[in-house]
């Protein structure tokens, strides 16, 4: 079953920004998806309009089978939003704010305090309980988003950007944190400026670009569209000079660091081989930014396709 | 983070359910509102009325004499316990609902799958409920000051809830065109507080010149407070059913209006 369905989804703002151009895009039930794009591309404007915040100019939006327009109730029900800004209130107690969003939703008081109490455990704001929302830390405002997203239990949980801000350590439990509730069945899809992010959890990918969609593939087949990798390597010894490295393309960051350009057909072998020739020793290796993020903005930069010839 | 739990709960029940139970969560959110800032909510206007009761009431009402037959504090209360009940309910909705938006935490009601109409209500309960806290308070301040004969509690009753309703409207209404803090203020500045005081809070509008008094008439405040006033003292510079039946219009045309604005998404939605 198709957790999302959008056909033919626009917007045109006031000020006459297109910010969607009819997008058309499926997720599947129980799918980890990621919807990237640079700023401005259209993915809170999209994320907006499932999510009821934004009014569409044009298409379809529906969830689980329920469309948006005709049966905005029952749609809304199978979705929880995590957005991008924080949008509780400040005043209230942490409690209060989650026990609220699930008598929204229709759950009666007594099992919305147990709702609460388990999401907020798992979280690791309980206790918090009883703080001002706004006494607490930028990574605790977070995780009390997702709290409360997830307090009504709904099948599709959508985040933008959840974990913008927040330190790496968080940041890794709070994916341990998504993949377990991917697992358990709630379909998720989550746009992120941490590429990294996105290939570590999200086995479906679209891109989005100037409010159209340019890829919509498996992750596995995106990445390999990646015809050319950026790499990093590490010398024992200073170098003044670049050896001879023919058919790559390759400059001295500082005289113990080579960057290189290495294209899926080269491979690294011959990089390898001039390099030991030379008498080089090389110490280590890593991609200069992760495989995602090079294809990202290659797809971005061309307007499309990946420079060095997407197949 | 600790380990999600292995099972997903699933909450159904019946839109009708679902929906009772949103009303009672905007309400108690509300309540709570009211109650944790009761020194802006509250207090404010029991002060207020008893500086009313003591200046116009206590000191110039003596010199004053009597209106309608009526001592004039006796007069005056009911137009005051009125005029506290629709700034009350008016300003509620206003700050909460203008808050909500400032704040971005109207997102959580929008998100939801409850109706729009059904958050109007939750927010018109909410002004309801501190419009007849306070004018319950600035009764119990007027009953120092005077006694107040019961002619006619439903007459009473409903006209206040009425009355309330409609304020409370008047506030989401004023919330939903409000860009900032400044802009909330406006309508109760130059519209309802000049309406009120023109509204036979402090006079009976036979007291008027002719062509003063036909354009009071036009005040829909005037009916509401007449009508709150018949259910004491009996007495009324208007025709009951005929404020009944603007009290009731005013209700139906302003929800009708209210809840239109929110399925636009008019100055909730971009």
């Amino acid at each position: 079953m198709k957790a999302l369905s959008i056909q033919g989804l626009a917007k045109t703002y006031r000020n006459g920004v297109q910010a969607l151009r009819g997008i058309d895009l499926d997720v599947e039930e129980g799918e980890f998806f990621a919807l990237l794009g640079p700023n401005g591309a259209g993915k809170t404007t999209a994320i907006g309009i499932i999510s009821s915040l934004v009014t569409k100019s044009a298409g379809t939006v529906s969830v689980f089978g329920h469309d948006l327009d005709r049966e905005p109730e029952q749609a809304k029900s199978c979705l929880g939003l995590v957005p991008q800004e924080i949008n509780f209130n400040m005043f209230e107690k942490v409690f209060t704010i989650v026990v609220n969003q699930a008598g929204f939703y229709g759950i009666p008081r007594r099992q919305a305090r147990e709702q609460a109490e388990r999401y907020l455990r798992q979280l690791q704001l309980w206790d918090k309980r009883d703080s001002i929302a706004r006494s607490l830390s930028g990574g605790m405002k977070r995780r009390l988003m997702i709290a409360r997203a997830l307090v009504h239990e709904p099948r599709l949980l959508i985040l933008d950007e959840p974990t913008a801000g927040v330190d790496i350590e968080i940041r890794r439990s709070m994916w341990e944190f998504l993949r377990g509730i991917n697992h358990r069945g709630t379909t998720i899809i989550l746009t992120t400026h941490y590429l990294e992010e996105a290939e570590n959890l999200c086995r479906q990918v679209a891109i989005i670009d100037k409010g159209r969609i340019t890829e919509n593939d498996r992750m596995g087949n995106v990445i390999r569209k990646l015809n050319q990798e950026t790499f990093v390597l590490n010398f024992r010894d200073p170098l003044t000079a670049l050896p001879p490295l023919p058919g790559y393309d390759a400059r001295l960051v500082d005289d113990h660091t080579l960057e290189v350009e290495v294209s899926k057909e080269r491979g690294l072998n011959d990089l390898f081989a001039s390099l030991s020739a030379a008498g080089v020793v090389v110490v280590s290796m890593r991609n200069k930014v992760n495989r995602l993020e090079e294809l990202f903005m290659r797809l971005v930069e061309s307007g499309g396709a990946p420079q060095g010839g997407a197949r | 983070m600790n380990a999600v739990t292995a099972t997903r709960q699933v909450f159904g029940g019946s839109g009708a359910r679902v929906r009772w139970v949103g009303f009672q969560t905007i309400v108690l959110r509300e309540f709570s509102r009211i109650i944790r800032i009761w020194g802006q909510t509250i207090v404010p206007p029991a002060i207020t009325a008893t500086l009313y009761f003591v200046i116009f009431g206590s000191l110039i009402g003596r010199r004053i004499g009597q209106m309608d037959g009526f001592d004039y504090m006796q007069y005056i209360a009911p137009g005051l316990i009125m005029m506290s009940v629709i700034t009350n309910s008016f300003g509620n909705v206003v700050s909460s609902f203008f808050g909500a938006k400032f704040g971005k935490h109207v997102e959580e009601l929008l998100v939801s799958p409850l109706p729009n109409w059904l958050i109007v209500l939750g927010y018109v309960a909410g002004g309801v409920l501190r419009g007849l806290l306070v004018g319950a308070l600035v009764t119990a301040v007027a009953l120092l000051f005077t006694h107040l004969p019961v002619q006619h509690p439903f007459l009473i009753i409903t006209s206040v809830i009425l009355t309330s309703v409609v304020f409370s409207l008047g506030g989401f209404f004023n919330a939903i065109f409000a860009k900032n803090f400044e802009q909330i203020s406006w309508f109760p500045t130059f519209v309802l507080t000049p309406l009120t005081y023109l509204g036979g809070v402090f006079y009976s509008v036979s007291l008027l010149p002719g062509w003063a008094e036909r354009l009071s008439y036009a005040n829909p405040i005037l009916y509401m407070v007449n009508a709150f006033r018949y259910g004491f003292l009996g007495a009324s510079d208007v025709d009951i059913v005929k404020a009944f039946v603007v009290t009731v219009g005013a209700a139906i045309v302003m929800f009708a209006i209210v809840v239109s604005l929110m399925n636009r998404g008019t100055g909730i939605r971009d």
